[in-house]
């Protein structure tokens, strides 16, 4: 019975303490550990280029992610040069980032340095456009899965069983970078299942919109009952839409981007007839949360393989909303 | 080597521009309905255009590596501050004015500072872009504002079924040729470009004139920036730093105006740029790769440069005149 009272007596008074610290609040034992290991930490980030929607994203929503959880955020911009990109990251990796995030110009070039970088130490987290060498992290769109996506869409749109003539034609980026390499075959594995679909031009406009309107109006003159275009990039198929638009002719214009206000402006003045956007702010999450993670678990750098698709949207000018698009500022 | 000797590199082009035609002509149905050809010539006129700047440049024995990064970035500012709600004349102007500016003051440098032209533009095309990219736009890519959309008819309008950019390209030529045939200034260009000695013995403002050169080809760039921008509505400011503008030194080289100055005429800029637009169609068309593209340009101008050589073979004076 004693022993009774003595347990009630003390439960209640555990009871009472246990307010008393509530109203004064419960320290998070988790918290000062994780942020000390953020703490000071610098995070390296090497663009293909900065001045365009994409990395610009990119950097802002890293930036904004990491500078107040005490981190460093630096930017070394190779401005369209592989030679300097590579540069870059030899020297980052004699100064020790704890984070590089890196944007490959193509499947080949930095693969090697990136090797490296690792065995250095640092870890390596590659953004949209895949190398041949698999770093701890890779964030940024499916391609093939893109390829096969845009390929679908155009047998919907295009094909002789939903009424349409079959006849497509593509425009590339440059032929060399993952964007194009990777989505080419993703479209090609679903057209082998479509024999109806004939793709009567397929070329590469290496980014330029001007390029990709001077082949779009060759194209359409050449090709006068043609369906639909499947371009590989929103800001080189301005061109593309301005040609369609010029010739007054109803072409499908299917897109692509990084979701930037540009593309829901082209959708409402009518370039494109669909841009599949994968969201580069979101993109610029998954990278934040990912460096979060690697730096909390304190592991070797190279040791843990993950990738993270992006999830793709498809605009229309009927699903596109004043949310649907994001904005530098 | 008699029948051929006579011929000039204008004409072996122009020949060579037929031969192609006619090959496409019976190879690819299509390529000579009268909208594949307006189409062409639409597409190349933009090239036309800067070729006829270079082409002045060109005869006063000069040379323009500035001039595509000028336009991409005179222009591109025109186009941010319209986006930021400056009235379209006044940014039009402002853009015109630096574009003027900045041409005054390459040629004051290859002028008065005698520093050889290649070396000044060359240095002064990265400064443009990296000035024009720091202090004037943050994006490489400037949209065209929709309060500007009017401006879309110089690029993609069309007068009497027929594509606006080329009646500027035929503009533009015409203001060249009579620039160059009936002003002073015209002439003395010529003159410099000939001889830069004699003209000044002669009593020809010659440093005025390479200044006026160099102004000139800024005007032109400028136009020919405005229609690029009005065709795509945009303004890619990466073309400053690719190799778009050794395609016009292509164009202008090959239509037979010689690198060593004084020699030619916007009749050499229309050939030169005439076939590369028919290549450029027909190589479309066939559907070929854009890098075999560019091995195929490659091989042509080689081509016309060796012929040249072979029938107008260089003398003494010519070599003691040098090339640049």
């Amino acid at each position: 019975m004693r022993l009774l009272k003595t347990l009630v007596c003390a439960s209640a008074l555990a009871l009472c303490g246990g307010a008393v610290l509530a109203q004064e609040g419960i320290d998070d034992a988790t918290r000062a550990p994780i942020y000390q290991s953020l703490e000071g930490k610098t995070v390296a980030f090497v663009p293909q280029a900065m001045g365009f929607d994409l990395t610009e994203g990119w950097a802002a929503g890293l930036r904004a992610a990491l500078e107040p959880l005490g981190m460093k955020f630096e930017i070394r911009d190779p401005n369209w040069s592989t030679d300097a990109g590579a540069q870059a990251i030899t020297s980052l990796i004699s100064e020790k980032p704890d984070v590089i995030v890196v944007h490959n110009p193509d499947v080949q070039s930095y693969a090697r340095l990136l090797k490296k970088a690792e065995d250095a130490g640092i870890h390596v987290i590659q953004v949209n456009m895949r190398s041949s060498y698999s770093s701890d992290a890779y964030v940024g769109v499916d391609y093939v899965g893109m390829g096969e996506k845009v390929a679908n869409r155009l047998v919907e749109k295009c094909s002789p069983d939903n009424g349409g003539n079959g006849k497509i034609a593509i425009i590339q980026g440059v032929l060399t970078a993952a964007a194009s390499a990777y989505q080419m075959k993703g479209i090609n594995n679903v057209l082998a299942q479509h024999p109806e679909m004939q793709v009567v031009s397929n070329q590469a406009a290496d980014w330029d919109s001007t390029k990709a309107r001077n082949i779009a109006a060759t194209v359409m003159q050449q090709n006068p009952d043609l369906c639909a275009f499947a371009g590989f990039w929103d800001v080189m198929d301005v061109g593309t839409g301005a040609a369609i638009q010029e010739s007054g002719k109803d072409v499908y214009l299917l897109s692509q981007g990084g979701g930037n206000e540009a593309a829901c402006a082209g959708l409402a003045n009518g370039t494109y007839s669909e841009v599949i956007s994968w969201d580069v702010p979101g993109q610029a999450r998954d990278i934040s949360n990912m460096i979060v993670q690697l730096l909390q678990l304190d592991i070797k750098p190279g040791t843990m393989k993950t990738t993270l698709f992006s999830p793709l949207t498809s605009l229309t000018m009927d699903t596109v909303k004043p949310s649907s698009c994001w904005s530098l500022n | 080597m008699n029948i051929f000797g006579r011929l000039t590199q204008e004409q072996i082009v122009f020949g060579l521009a037929v031969l192609l035609c006619i090959g496409f002509a019976i190879a690819l149905p299509g390529f000579l309905n009268p909208n594949n050809l307006l189409n062409l010539v639409r597409s190349v006129s933009i090239l036309g255009i800067l070729g006829v700047a270079m082409g002045i440049v060109v005869i006063g024995r000069g040379i323009d590596l500035s001039l595509v990064a000028l336009m991409a970035v005179s222009v591109a500012w025109t186009l941010q501050l319209a986006g930021g709600g400056m009235p379209i004349p006044q940014a039009v102007a402002l853009g015109l004015g630096f574009s003027l500016v900045a041409g005054a003051l390459t040629g004051a440098l290859i002028a008065y500072v005698e520093i050889p032209a290649i070396f000044a533009t060359l240095a002064m095309g990265t400064l443009i872009y990296g000035f024009g990219r720091f202090f004037l736009f943050g994006l490489d890519v400037v949209y065209l504002p929709d309060d500007a959309r009017y401006l879309l008819w110089l690029g993609q309008g069309s007068l009497f079924g027929i594509p606006v950019p080329i009646f500027l390209f035929a503009l533009v030529c015409l203001g060249g040729y009579l620039f160059l045939r009936y002003t002073k200034s015209g002439r003395y260009l010529r003159a410099v470009g000939d001889n830069l000695e004699v003209a000044r013995i002669t009593g020809v403002p010659a440093r005025p004139i390479i200044v006026l050169q160099y102004v000139l080809s800024a005007l032109i760039g400028f136009v020919a920036g405005i229609i690029t921008a009005a065709s795509v509505a945009s303004m890619n400011t990466r073309v400053a730093t690719s190799t778009y503008v050794y395609d016009v030194i292509l164009v202008v080289v090959l239509g037979g105006i010689g690198l060593s100055g004084g020699r030619g005429g916007i009749r050499n800029v229309i050939v030169g740029t005439l076939l590369i637009g028919i290549l450029l169609n027909g190589m479309t068309i066939m559907n070929i790769q854009y890098t075999v593209q560019n091995v195929i340009k490659g091989v042509i101008l080689l081509l016309a440069i060796v012929i040249d050589t072979i029938l107008n073979p260089r003398d003494e004076q010519t070599a003691q005149q040098g090339d640049i």
